[in-house]
C-alpha cells in the first residue's frame, strides 16, 4: 500500500475551554481558552501558528458554531497562509482540511477548534424559532414538526429494533457506560452516577429514544494543532499521528431517502478509512464513537466492523464489551451524551488523552496506541485512525 | 398528488429539482400518483420542538406504492399512536395552510 499523504500529519496539542451548562460566556472567550491551551501544550507560539479551520456542521442550530476562522484570526492577530470554515462542512470537516493543509504544504501549523454556546442559545431558542416559512431540505421535515435530529434518528432506530430485534436495555448500555466514565472526567457536563431504572422510567422525546439517549447541549469550546511531522520534532508532548482519515458523501443527503433506513453513511466512511491503512478493527484498542444519540454507536460499531450487520446492540449488552477495561473501551470521557456535545471534535480530543496515556482516572489500561474516532450519524459521516509511534 | 418524473429516463425525484440525477436529463414533470403508501418506518414524538401540535403525535417516513424509492416524512393523522406498526397500508390526505397543501397519511 502506498503511504497515504495524510501521515505526514500530527496532532500535536490539545486544548479545552471550561465546559458546562449555561457558562455564560462567549463563544469567542470561550475558543480563546481552547485555542492557547493547545498552542501550550504543544510549545508553540501563535507566530508558528499560519493556518486555522473550524467546521459547522449542515444543520446549523442556535449556537452551534458562533465563531469563524474570521473571529479568531482577527482575536489572535494572526498571520494565515491558509484557513476553511465552510458553512457546509462536517463534524470532522477541520481536521480532514488541516490534514490536507499541512500535508500539502499549504501550512505547517494549523489550529483547528469548535466553540460552542448551545446550552446558553437554548434558551432563547423556542421563542425565536418559529418561522412562518422554511426552505432547503427542512421544508420536508418542519412542517411534518419532525425538525429535529432526535425525530429522524428515532425513524431509524425503530426500523433497527423492528428488524433486529433490539431493546431499549441494550440501547441504554451505550448511555450508562457515558455516564460512568463521566463521572471519573473532570470536566464532563453530567457526572451523577445513571442507573437502568432512571434511563427506562425517564421522559420519552422520540420513540424508542428517551432523554438519556440524547446528547447534552453545552456551553465549551476545544481546540488542536495539527503539524506537519517535520515541524513536530522536538515537541513537549507525544505526537498523535494520523493513519487513516475519511469523509466520503455517496448517499442522498436526507435520512428519509437513505437506501436502507435502520442505517446511515457510516459504512461508506468506513470502508474508505479502512482501505487507506494496513490497520484492522482488532487493532483498535479505544474507540470514541459518534454519540449525538446512544443509537448511532451501535450502528458505527457494525459499519467499522467491530461486529456483524444487527450484531451492535448485543455487542453493547451488559456494557462489559465498551467499559473502560473492556476489549473495546467507548466514549472514554463520557461522549456526548454525558461529557456534553462539542459536535465531535471533544471525542478527536479525548482520543488524543487515551493515546497520551494522561487520562487519569478514565485511562484505558495497558498504555492503548491506536484509537478510532468517528463524526457524524445520518447523511454524513467520517472517521479518523489515530495512532502513538 | 403529484411527484416529479424524468421523461428522459422514468426516474421519479424527490425532492425535486432542476436535473435528473440518474440521466441529467432536464425534462422533468409532475406525474399524478395514487397517494397509497406503506410504512416504512415511525416514531412517536413526545417533545414539543415547535408551537402548535397536540402531543404525543405520530411522524413516519412512507413510501409511495407507485413509485417506492421515494419516501416522505410526514405525520400519521386520526389513529391511536400506540397502534402504529412498519407496513401498515396509509393513504394520503391533505392538509391546507394558507397556499401549501401538507400530505399527511391516515389508515386505509
Amino acid at each position: 500500500m502506498p503511504v497515504m499523504p495524510e501521515r505526514s500529519a500530527v496532532i500535536s496539542g490539545i486544548g479545552l475551554s471550561a465546559i458546562g451548562r449555561r457558562l455564560d460566556r462567549s463563544g469567542l472567550n470561550l475558543a480563546l481558552d481552547a485555542v492557547l491551551g493547545a498552542l501550550a501544550d504543544a510549545g508553540l507560539e501563535r507566530s508558528d501558528i499560519d493556518g486555522v479551520a473550524t467546521g459547522s456542521g449542515y444543520a446549523v442550530a442556535p449556537g452551534a458554531s458562533p465563531v469563524s476562522t474570521m473571529d479568531l484570526k482577527e482575536a489572535l492577530g494572526l498571520e494565515l497562509n491558509w484557513y476553511s470554515g465552510a458553512s457546509d462542512s462536517t463534524q470532522m470537516s477541520a481536521l480532514i482540511s488541516a490534514t490536507m493543509a499541512v500535508a500539502s504544504g499549504q501550512a505547517r501549523h494549523v489550529v483547528i477548534f469548535r466553540a460552542v454556546t448551545e446550552a446558553s442559545a437554548r434558551r432563547q431558542c423556542v421563542e425565536d424559532h418559529v418561522a412562518s416559512r422554511v426552505d432547503g431540505w427542512l421544508q420536508w421535515l418542519a412542517p411534518f414538526n419532525a425538525p429535529s435530529a432526535a425525530n429522524w434518528i428515532a425513524m431509524a432506530a425503530t426500523r433497527y429494533f423492528r428488524e433486529f430485534g433490539a431493546t431499549r436495555e441494550q440501547l441504554a448500555q451505550v448511555a450508562l457506560n457515558g455516564r460512568r466514565n463521566a463521572a471519573l472526567t473532570a470536566d464532563a457536563a453530567y457526572r451523577v452516577p445513571l442507573t437502568m431504572e432512571e434511563y427506562l422510567t425517564s421522559r420519552m422525546i422520540s420513540t424508542p429514544l428517551c432523554l438519556f439517549d440524547c446528547d447534552v447541549p453545552i456551553d465549551g469550546a476545544v481546540a488542536m494543532v495539527v503539524s506537519h511531522v517535520d515541524a513536530a520534532r522536538d515537541l513537549r508532548v507525544p505526537a498523535i499521528h494520523i493513519e487513516s482519515i475519511a469523509g466520503p458523501l455517496y448517499g442522498r443527503d436526507t435520512w428519509d431517502q437513505q437506501h436502507d433506513l435502520s442505517r446511515f453513511a457510516g459504512a461508506d466512511a468506513a470502508k474508505r478509512l479502512w482501505s487507506r491503512t494496513d490497520l484492522r478493527p482488532k487493532d483498535v484498542d479505544v474507540a470514541q464513537l459518534y454519540d449525538g444519540f446512544s443509537f448511532l454507536p451501535v450502528i458505527w460499531l457494525e459499519d467499522m466492523g467491530f461486529c456483524g450487520r444487527g450484531e451492535g446492540a448485543a455487542f453493547v449488552e451488559h456494557g462489559t464489551r465498551i467499559a473502560l477495561d473492556g476489549e473495546l473501551p467507548l466514549n472514554t470521557s463520557g461522549g456526548q451524551l454525558s461529557f456534553g456535545r462539542l459536535h465531535g471534535m471533544g471525542l478527536i480530543h479525548e482520543a488524543c488523552v487515551q493515546l497520551r496515556n494522561v487520562g487519569g482516572a478514565r485511562q484505558v489500561p495497558d498504555d492503548p496506541s491506536v484509537a478510532l474516532v468517528t463524526n457524524g450519524g445520518g447523511p454524513v459521516a467520517s472517521a479518523v485512525l489515530l495512532v502513538r509511534h | 398528488m403529484c411527484i416529479l418524473h424524468c421523461n428522459g429516463c422514468g426516474e421519479w425525484l424527490h425532492p425535486p429539482g432542476p436535473v435528473c440525477p440518474g440521466c441529467l436529463s432536464r425534462d422533468l414533470a409532475p406525474r399524478q400518483v395514487s397517494g397509497f403508501a406503506t410504512v416504512e418506518t415511525y416514531t412517536i414524538n413526545h417533545q414539543a420542538w415547535l408551537a402548535g401540535p397536540a402531543m404525543p403525535y405520530v411522524i413516519a417516513i412512507v413510501s409511495l406504492d407507485d413509485c417506492p424509492s421515494v419516501r416522505l416524512t410526514t405525520n400519521l393523522i386520526d389513529c391511536d399512536p400506540a397502534d402504529v406498526r412498519i407496513g401498515d397500508r396509509v393513504r394520503v390526505v391533505f392538509e391546507q395552510h394558507h397556499d401549501v397543501w401538507l400530505p399527511l397519511f391516515v389508515h386505509i
